[in-house]
This record gives structure tokens, sequence and C-alpha cells, in this order.
């Protein structure tokens, strides 16, 4: 337990640049060019919740436990995700982007940063909803083995249906939410035609590289997580893993402006945040 | 005296109309960038910042990650995400759990700025219904930056800025048409020391 005075009296900058080389060293988890701002509150966090007394205590106790070092990734690890989040994405989706995957004869999706899989989940829906289904598939990945366990049973709470209804709703959605899952008690679980189209997979944005080609990728809400070093990493991993004008969706507050590989992306659909990758000038 | 560097504002229920009497009252030249943070619906629209653009003599807008933190601007965290300060001075957004029932939420600006810019920032809270934004005060006074409450009898809802001064030793209680005159003489002696200087 730390308060506010000692606080201010550390290092904390050194010290976390000292603990996140520690934490490479040891474990290969790179996390040195994610936003310091919330790493910064993650430890803090830990460090107010723990009996550990500083930054450099905690170090020491990362390089002798691993058992701490998985509670300090789940501390890092932000897993916050929705059914059909921003819903005028999906609109945007169905509208402007599906039409142009139907012309081919399969489509593959990479998801990646899929968390516990929601927003796949809500994908497959719409894939289904314009038919595209039975010629998808999709590549949902995450760092987290934790979240993929939960993605890859497909079963989630009740207490967040409500929300998820209406955000299908306002997605354009076709039908009802509950006609593509079966209630049991406080848990939904999804049809398995969806889990049959989906292969869950470890992937680590930072570390990893391209495992295939695909045709659309979306990634939304993990970028802010990074520095632009690593954008610029991650958006050339994309432009790398996309087909010939291959589409790109990120989250409603991201930005492939500041990356370098910017200018090889045009919009789709500037508030809903979707590129296409442009054709021609492939390196 | 401390050479301040961001001022942080955090408002509730009833902070559009504060805002506006704050944000319309400094002058063209303040010399402080702003983060701000309004509590508002997930899916709310840019109306708050469009709004207060209208009336104030500096640029509102909404914050972008990785945006550099500039004077002469108001920037407002986004509806629905947090709003980070980075050392670097430019901001990084998070979708992390909501903090007092808010996203975004006050304490987690607050605090970030605390732990960014140490005793340099200037910190207000102003009207709302919530606890938010005490444990930010809080921090921003162990790291030695100045704080400000709005007297809670001037605030159209008290218990926010009533809640901060339970928890910390604010600096000063400021009625709410006194906090632009105020913040206004922090950024002309500002100017004046940095024109004596270079
Ligand atoms: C806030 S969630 C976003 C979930 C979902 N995409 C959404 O927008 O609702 C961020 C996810 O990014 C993942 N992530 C963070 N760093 C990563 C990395 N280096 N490689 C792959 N995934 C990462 C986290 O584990 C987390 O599940």
């Amino acid at each position: 337990m730390i308060n506010n005075q000692d606080l201010a009296q550390e290092n904390i900058s050194i010290d976390i640049k000292l603990l996140l080389e520690a934490i490479y060293l040891k474990y290969g988890h790179d996390f040195r060019n994610y936003s310091q701002a919330h790493l910064k509150r993650r430890i803090l966090h830990r460090l107010m919740l723990s009996n550990i007394n500083s930054i450099s205590e905690m170090q020491y106790k990362v390089l002798h436990e691993p058992e701490f070092m998985q509670e300090i990734l789940t501390d890092f690890s932000i897993n916050v995700t929705e059914m059909f989040r921003d819903p005028a994405f999906y609109l945007t989706m169905r509208k402007d982007v599906l039409p142009v995957l139907r012309t081919y004869p399969y489509i593959k999706i990479w998801h990646a940063g899929c968390s516990t899989g929601e927003e796949v989940y809500s994908m497959a829906i719409l894939l289904e909803e314009e038919g595209l289904l039975d010629k998808t598939l999709i590549y949902a990945t995450d760092n987290n083995e934790t979240v993929l366990k939960v993605a890859k049973k497909a079963e989630y709470s009740t207490e967040n249906l409500k929300n998820y209804q209406k955000n299908y709703e306002k997605g354009g959605g076709k039908g009802k939410l509950s006609d593509y899952y079966e209630e049991k008690g406080s848990v939904i679980k999804f049809d398995p035609r969806f889990r049959k189209r989906i292969v869950f997979s470890e992937h680590n944005l930072v570390t990893d590289n391209v495992f295939t080609e695909v045709h659309l990728i979306i990634c939304r809400n993990v970028l802010i997580y990074f520095n632009r070093n690593l954008q610029n990493r991650v958006i050339k991993l994309f432009h790398d893993s996309l087909m010939k004008e291959g589409v790109l969706g990120i989250g409603s507050k991201e930005s492939v402006d500041y990356s370098r590989y910017g200018d090889a992306f045009e919009y789709i659909n500037k508030n809903q945040k979707i590129y296409i990758k442009k054709s021609g000038n492939d390196e | 005296m401390t050479n301040y560097e961001l001022v942080a504002i955090g408002a509730s229920a009833g902070g559009m109309n504060a805002l506006k009497e704050i944000l319309s009252n400094l002058d063209r030249d303040f010399a402080f960038p702003i983060v701000a943070v309004q509590h508002v619906a997930p899916d709310s629209e840019n109306y708050l910042v469009e709004y207060l653009d209208e009336y104030s003599n500096l640029s509102v807008r909404e914050a972008s990650e990785k945006q550099s933190i500039l004077p002469y601007h108001v920037y407002f965290a986004p509806p629905n995400y947090h709003l980070l300060v980075e050392e670097d001075k430019t901001f990084s957004l998070t979708v992390s759990e909501k903090v007092n029932y808010s996203r975004p939420s006050i304490d987690v600006s607050f605090e970030s700025a605390a732990l960014a810019y140490k005793e340099r920032v200037i910190g207000i809270l102003l009207t709302g219904a919530s606890q938010d934004g005490a444990k930010g005060m809080q921090m921003l006074h162990g790291f030695k930056s100045m704080t400000i409450v709005q007297e809670p009898k001037t605030a159209s809802v008290p218990v926010m800025p009533k809640a901060a001064i339970e928890l910390v030793t604010v600096d000063y209680k400021l009625p709410l048409e006194k906090i632009a005159p105020f913040l206004n003489t922090l950024s002309r002696t500002h100017a004046g020391r940095k024109e004596q200087k270079g």
C-alpha cells in the first residue's frame, strides 16, 4: 500500500521502464511501447491493492514469481468489449463493405484483439443475415489466452443482453438477437454454426508476424494502447496481411493518419474508420 | 512559484453552464492548455464541444489519441472513453471499466495528469451529482498541484465539489464567476515571468 505523498517522491517513469524491461527480458512479453499513462494507471492500481511498497519491489516479485507475472498480465490487459459496439460501424459494414466481399468466391476475415469474442459473434451474425457466413472463415486472435478461452465457449452472461439487443437493432439487425442463441439461466450460448466458421488463436500484434492474407481486418480499440512506433508496426502488419483492395476497420477514435503507412489506405467511411487498401503501390 | 503547464477541469450535472461561464471568460492568449471531462452519455454526439467552442476564445475540441497537448486549446474527453494524459504531452484513450459509474471519468484524467505533470497542474472540480473527481483532486494535491473547487453554494448540484472538499484540503473554493478571472491572473503572471526570463 502506497499513498499519494510517497508516490510523488518516486521515480515512477524510470521504475516503470525498468519493470517493463525486466518483464521483457524474463518472459518475452513486450509492453515497452504501450501507452505509458495506461500502464502507469494499471501498475499503481496493483500497488494500491497489494502489500507491495514500491515499483522496484514489484519488479523483484515479477522476476521471482511467475504467478505474479500472470496477475500483471491480467492488469495490463483491458478486455472491455460488447456486442455490436458502435452500431453504425456494423451498419456501414452491411451497406458498404459486405457487398464488395460478396463478389469473392470465399471470404477471409481477421479480428485482431478480439478479446472475449462478442465482436466476432456480432460479425458472424451479420454475415449470416447477409447470406455470407457459409463461405467465410474468421480468424479471431488476441494475445491474452484467458479471454480466448471465454471466446471459444461462445457463452455470455445475460446481464448486458438488453443493451446488445438495442445495439443489434441499431446496427441494422434483420431479426431478433435471440434468434441466434439459446438461453440457459443467466447465460446465453451462441448457435454452434457460428463457432464452426471461427478459428480462435493466440497472436501477439507486437511480436508476431503475418500469418495469412485476408479480405477484411477488424481491429478496434487495440491501437489506442500502443505508442506511435508500435502503431506503425501494427498498421504495416495489417497492410501486409490484406489482399489487394482489402478492407481495414479500426476503432472510431483511432486513425492510421499518424502512421507511415497511412498513405497506403483511403477511407470507405471516415466516421466509422473503415479504410480500403489502395492498389498499385505495393512495395 | 510553480510553473503551471496544464489546467484540468471536471464537471458533471449542471456542467454545461458552468463550463460555458468559465470558457467564455478566459483570455484569448490564455497560457495553459485545458483538459476537460464532462460526464456524458456513451452515445452522445459532439454537441457539447461545438456549443462551447462558439462561446470561447480558445479552440474547443474533442481530444484525439496521440494528439499533442497545446496552449489555446480545450480538449474534451470523448464519450465512452477515458482520457489519459501522457508525460510526453500527448493524449491516450482507454475503454477500461467505468469509474464512479462514468466513462469518461474525471478521476482517471486527473490522476493521469498528476502522474504526468506532477505539481504543474491546476485542477478544477465543478458542479455534479457524482463522487467522481474527489480522488483525482486528492492525487493532484498529493503531487502538490493546485486544487480549486467550485464553491458548493454556487454549484447547481453541490454533491461533487462537496465530496472533494471532504476528502482533500483544497487550495481554493471559488464562486463560479471568480474562477475564470483567477485563471486569467495565473496565466498573465506566467506569461510575464516567461518574458522576464527570455
Ligand atoms: C479493449 S479490447 C478491444 C476488444 C474489441 N476489439 C472491441 O473493440 O470491443 C483490447 C484487446 O486487445 C488485446 N491486445 C492488447 N495487446 C495486444 C497485442 N499485443 N496483441 C494482440 N492483442 C492485444 C487485449 O488482450 C484486449 O483483448
